[in-house]
């Protein structure tokens, strides 16, 4: 059956308050969950707090801080801190974000910031989520031009107009925001494909110089990997690029009803 | 399914099986009935306040209208249908025990159709006035 509550070993337990920052003058409380694989204990969430007047604005910001400042062993990934690669997703106050586009003065109106993995993927240590599954339905949706044709001396062309439907699909960074915000996906993560794999395979199919837009469909067409979604569209909320899955979803849904009558 | 011990590779687990080709049947079929049901509602509510007023005899004389007795048999029809489709979903979703989803699939599918058919039957019995 689903699982509608943790596993014994997942269950918060306690967790490390660690003095305020001697000397400063305003701070910022951050709660954020720590797992450690090497020391069997259960989760727990850790208090800091951080020097405001000492630190970027951003929620990444405050992590770094605290790694830099208060405890070298929290553990989150990150990389281009503008929004651009996806490595710092995770849930802060309950939405799945960006941490480096998040800014901590947007959280909860002045009070702690809740700072959890991305949920329902197994934790590889702190906030760091095992995406392995999640990057494996990436690839089972073959993500690049497929042509038979042979191919030209110059380039594929492509129409204005075909390459503006695109837009809205090709922006994906593959963060994971969308795919673990939705119920379907924790529920279903081994066979339902998720928003993110599914917005990409709408990417594809919609590409007017690939070749293989029935193959694809095929691939897709089966009540687990494509029509889980029943368009509860946390998705598109949880989205920090502002995308839309459930709607590349319903695309691909409706094409399928189109090959059909 | 394999579990996440199994030495797979992550790519092997998620093609698995592979694709069943099916599942838009039953998407339009669900998206059909449901036109169908709203188009068909307010009909329906209305001979059903008609029967809730009536004894049998009155209620075999509403049925035994041609138009009355068509909308009735559609609405069973779309409404069944739809049931079936969307308890089967249900299943889908949270139970994930093969041997229990299975059983719980064939107990919706009879259920379903033991509910159809007995309306309709009663439905015919009652027009044709036997």
């Amino acid at each position: 059956m689903a699982e509608f509550t943790l596993p014994k070993n997942s269950k918060i337990t306690g967790g490390k308050t660690w003095p305020k920052p001697a000397g400063a003058t305003e701070t910022r409380e951050f709660r954020v969950y720590r797992w450690n694989p090497d020391d069997g204990k259960n989760p727990s969430v850790d208090t800091y707090h951080v020097d405001i007047h000492d630190c970027g604005p951003m929620v990444l910001d405050g992590l770094i801080w605290i790694k830099n400042h208060i405890d070298p062993t929290l553990t989150f990934r990150r990389s281009c801190r503008e929004g651009v690669c996806g490595s710092c997703a995770m849930n802060i106050d309950g939405q799945n974000t960006l941490a480096c586009t998040k800014s901590m003065h947007d959280v909860a109106h002045g009070g702690a910031v809740k700072v959890n993995p991305l949920p329902h993927q197994p934790v590889v240590k702190d906030l760091v989520p095992d995406l392995t599954n999640f990057y494996a339905q990436y690839a089972s949706i073959e993500p690049w031009l497929k042509t038979t044709t042979p191919t030209p001396q110059k380039e594929w062309k492509q129409s204005h107009e075909d390459r503006e439907k695109l837009d809205g699909l090709y922006e994906c960074i593959l963060c994971a925001c969308c795919s673990t915000s939705c119920p379907s996906y924790w529920w279903n993560s081994d066979r339902f494909l998720g928003p993110a794999a599914l917005l990409q395979a709408t990417r594809w199919v919609t590409d007017s110089r690939d070749e293989a837009t029935g193959e694809r469909l095929d691939n897709l067409e089966d009540p687990f990997r494509l029509y889980r979604c029943h368009t509860i569209m946390n998705c598109a909320k949880a989205c920090p690029k502002g995308l839309n899955p459930s709607e590349a979803i319903a695309e691909l849904k409706l094409k399928m009803v189109e090959r059909q009558i | 399914m394999s579990g996440p011990s199994s030495m797979r590779t992550p790519l092997a687990r998620v093609r698995n099986l592979g694709s069943s080709h099916s599942g838009t049947k039953d998407f339009w079929r669900q998206r059909l009935t449901a036109v169908a049901m709203t188009l068909l509602i307010v009909p329906v509510l209305v001979v059903v306040l008609m029967l809730g007023r009536s004894n049998q005899a009155g209620a075999a004389q509403t049925l035994g209208s041609l138009p009355i007795a068509i909308i009735m048999l559609l609405f069973i029809i779309a409404s069944t249908w739809h049931m079936k489709i969307g308890m089967q979903i249900v299943v889908e979703d949270y139970v994930h025990s093969e041997k229990l989803k299975l059983a719980c699939v064939i107990a919706n599918n009879f259920f379903c159709i033991a509910v159809a058919l007995s309306s309709i039957y009663a439905i015919l019995k009652l027009s044709s006035g036997v």
